[in-house]
């Protein structure tokens, strides 16, 4: 009997405890909640951008020595009372159902001041619309439909530029090119997949040709895992393209290029679209038939030499998952800093204190690892100063090529044959 | 138009509609020996696949010298699927032959991707690689090569059924199971040698493709739709008919991709299937029943 009270008052002690520690010390700390895939088909990708974001909340919460970045000294926010940042992360598994139960959930239970994620444009769009509803700020730093920002939500801000800017790149890049190397395309083929992103992408480089005067001889929307790339191929040569812009995943990227080789198919230049072309495995597998194609991207692990601060920030997290930074870990952890930074102007956890500061942010670009020129939110919660950039392949590796001011190597332009290689 | 790229368009076509035919004619075997539509073929293409990647990668084994004993490897899994499942639900309702297979294909899929990760893999630079060109048309090696072998590989099958006594007994218990079995023939064997032989011209196929194209644990699925076309309209059981339907299958999908548009390319092959089907049910080369 007096056993069995002492085990009983041990439990509930036991289940007490750890609750009357986390009250007392709610006051310190900012709940922000994370919504990631952390399983399913991209759970590796959720993985690493769940690692960028911890390191980004220790930096600011312990400190990182050496890394001159605002925010980056530790000892927490320091406009509140030094209050430490806590992420709160749950998985959507890659559906939109589950994100938007998910931000509820945090939002009402875990009583988060803020959301961040999601990765996949779907899911951000659900969880983004929960986060609208119960007036909780929302940041988005790597999801690229375009569609997201046009729906005028109040709470939502994205950093990462979307894909309208991406394809408006690729001309910029031309323009540039023109300017430089004296070459202007003058027949573009299209080749892009057929699912939803593909489908978006071909519709905006047509309407994007017609608006600069491109003149666009050929747009194939090919099914997606085809098993067999010949018809598109002939269509291509058939057309006489001197430039091709395409976007597809990776087996089809891969099938692409071998057919390419194969049937003797070499435009000037090769204009890819991310995805397939910027994967290792693309690289890998095709050696040095992978060279010389562009890819527009959104970081590249070459311009640590450009800018002190991403080469600190790349090798400390180096040093902890022995992987380097990429495109997606760069953004999620560039979100963190850009709420963390609002919150702290804010001086509050208040969520409107906390849109609102959010709606003022004005990061200079030297302070991002980033190549942006900085972040600014317009009325749409679209950061303006954000930009991709135009990788090329060369002797197997990516090198930042455009824009010109960033660049880490000169672009090779044409593309050579595939006999006089 | 330029006659050059067109005639191009159809040799690629008739290339690889060969491939096409030898995994088609795996499956119309066993549809043809124990009327089983195998939902998992596509994946038994996907291990030869495998097999063929992993012994390469590993011992530098080239895949045109590993390929009897890919083959080999999925007969032996072929049979065993036999062994193990199919035999239990051989006079089963076809509903519960419709799951059966098609719960092994979610199966096999699910073993590659948490053996092998989803990654997508490839055979770099073996024995079978680069171009020819031949007065102004290009032939990929690795094309040529899988051609040629798929059509031996089909040869070979012709060869085994048609003039072999074992051969003979396979076609005896697909005709008449019962009077099969009075002649002395085990009928049970004979199903375990459809199995085997179909899994492995998959997985021969599967090697002949691990050359060129890229292998991930999916792949099984972009080439089964079409092996079920090919089958369906060469006519169910038919090694010739299956021959030639993939040659037509693979024409007709690059040409009229090329002519019509890429984007349509499936659906054109699908209603050259539906106007077979109208016109002639049993395909072009089976028995009217």
């Amino acid at each position: 009997m007096c056993i069995q009270k002492l085990r009983s008052i041990f439990v509930a002690a036991l289940l007490f405890a750890p609750g009357f520690f986390a009250g007392a010390q709610a006051q310190e700390e900012i709940r922000i909640g994370a919504i990631y895939p952390l399983t399913g088909a991209a759970a590796s990708t959720g993985l690493e951008m769940r690692h960028t974001l911890e390191l980004a909340a220790d930096m600011i919460n312990n400190g990182a020595k050496g890394i001159n970045m605002p925010l980056a000294a530790g000892g927490g926010l320091p406009n509140l009372k030094n209050a430490k940042i806590r992420l709160i992360f749950a998985d959507h598994q890659g559906n939109p159902q589950v994100g938007a139960t998910e931000a509820e959930r945090l939002i009402l239970q875990e009583k988060v001041v803020a959301l961040i994620g999601c990765y996949f444009s779907n899911v951000t769009a659900t969880a983004s619309v929960v986060a609208e509803r119960n007036g909780i700020p929302f940041l988005n730093p790597e999801s690229s439909s375009a569609k997201l920002t046009q729906r005028k939500l109040k709470w939502f801000f994205r950093t990462t530029p979307h894909d309208d800017l991406f394809v408006h790149n690729f001309y910029e890049f031309l323009k540039d090119v023109e300017t430089k190397k004296g070459f202007k395309p003058q027949r573009i083929a299209i080749l892009n997949e057929n699912t939803e992103w593909g489908v978006e992408t071909s519709r905006i480089q047509v309407r994007l040709a017609k608006e600069l005067g491109y003149n666009i001889v050929e747009s194939i929307n090919y099914p997606a895992k085809s098993t067999q790339l010949t018809s598109e191929v002939q269509r291509l040569k058939a057309s006489n393209a001197d430039l091709l812009m395409q976007s597809s995943y990776l087996g089809d990227a891969i099938l692409a290029m071998k057919t390419f080789k194969e049937q003797g198919f070499a435009p000037k230049a090769i204009l890819a679209n991310d995805a397939g072309f910027s994967d290792t495995e693309f690289r890998r597998t095709l050696g040095k038939d992978a060279n010389f194609v562009f890819s527009r991207e959104v970081w590249a692990k070459d311009l640590t030499t450009q800018n002190p601060l991403i080469k600190q920030v790349n090798d400390l997290y180096a040093a902890k998952h022995k992987t380097d930074f990429n495109g997606n870990s760069a953004r999620s952890f560039t979100g963190l800093f850009v709420l963390a930074d609002a919150i702290n102007r804010a001086g509050s956890t208040a969520p409107e204190a906390i849109r609102k500061a959010l709606s003022e942010t004005d990061i200079p670009g030297n302070q991002l690892i980033m190549p942006w020129s900085g972040v600014k939110f317009d009325a749409a919660g679209q950061n303006t100063l954000g930009r991709g950039i135009i990788v090329q392949i060369q002797d197997g590796e990516f090198a930042t090529v455009w824009p010109f001011d960033i660049a880490t190597k000169d672009l090779i332009w044409p593309m050579p044959a595939w006999d006089k290689r | 138009m330029n006659w050059d790229i067109l005639l191009q368009t159809l040799l690629s076509g008739i290339l690889i509609g060969m491939v096409y035919a030898l995994v088609a004619v795996g499956l119309s075997i066993i549809y043809g020996v124990m009327e089983i539509v195998n939902f998992a073929h596509g994946e038994f293409l996907m291990f030869g696949m495998y097999s063929s990647f992993w012994l390469f990668t590993l011992f530098a084994l080239d895949p045109l010298l590993t390929l009897p004993l890919s083959a080999l490897f999925l007969f032996a899994l072929g049979a065993l699927v036999y062994r193990f499942t199919i035999k239990r639900i051989a006079s089963a309702p076809m509903v519960s032959q419709i799951f059966a297979t098609f719960g092994l294909m979610i199966l096999f899929r699910g073993v590659a991707q948490f053996l092998w990760k989803p990654d997508f893999r490839t055979v770099e630079n073996s024995l079978v690689s680069g171009n020819i060109v031949v007065s102004g048309l290009y032939f990929g090696i690795p094309h040529l090569v899988a051609a040629v072998g798929a059509v031996l590989a089909t040869g070979g099958v012709w060869w085994f059924i048609n003039r072999t006594r074992l051969g003979a007994a396979l076609e005896a218990t697909a005709q008449d199971k019962e009077a099969a079995q009075l002649m002395g023939i085990p009928s049970h064997w004979m199903f375990a040698l459809a199995w085997g032989l179909g899994a492995a011209c998959a997985g021969v196929a599967g090697v002949l493709l691990s050359t060129f194209f890229p292998i991930f644990p999916e792949v099984g699925a972009t080439f089964s739709l079409i092996a079920f076309v090919v089958v369906a309209l060469g006519g169910f059981g038919n090694v010739t008919g299956a021959f030639w339907a993939g040659i037509i299958v693979g024409v007709v999908e690059v040409l009229g991709g090329f002519l019509i548009g890429p984007e349509y390319k499936l659906a054109i092959v699908l209603t050259l299937f539906l106007l077979v089907i109208i016109v002639r049910p049993q395909g072009l080369m089976g028995r009217a029943e």
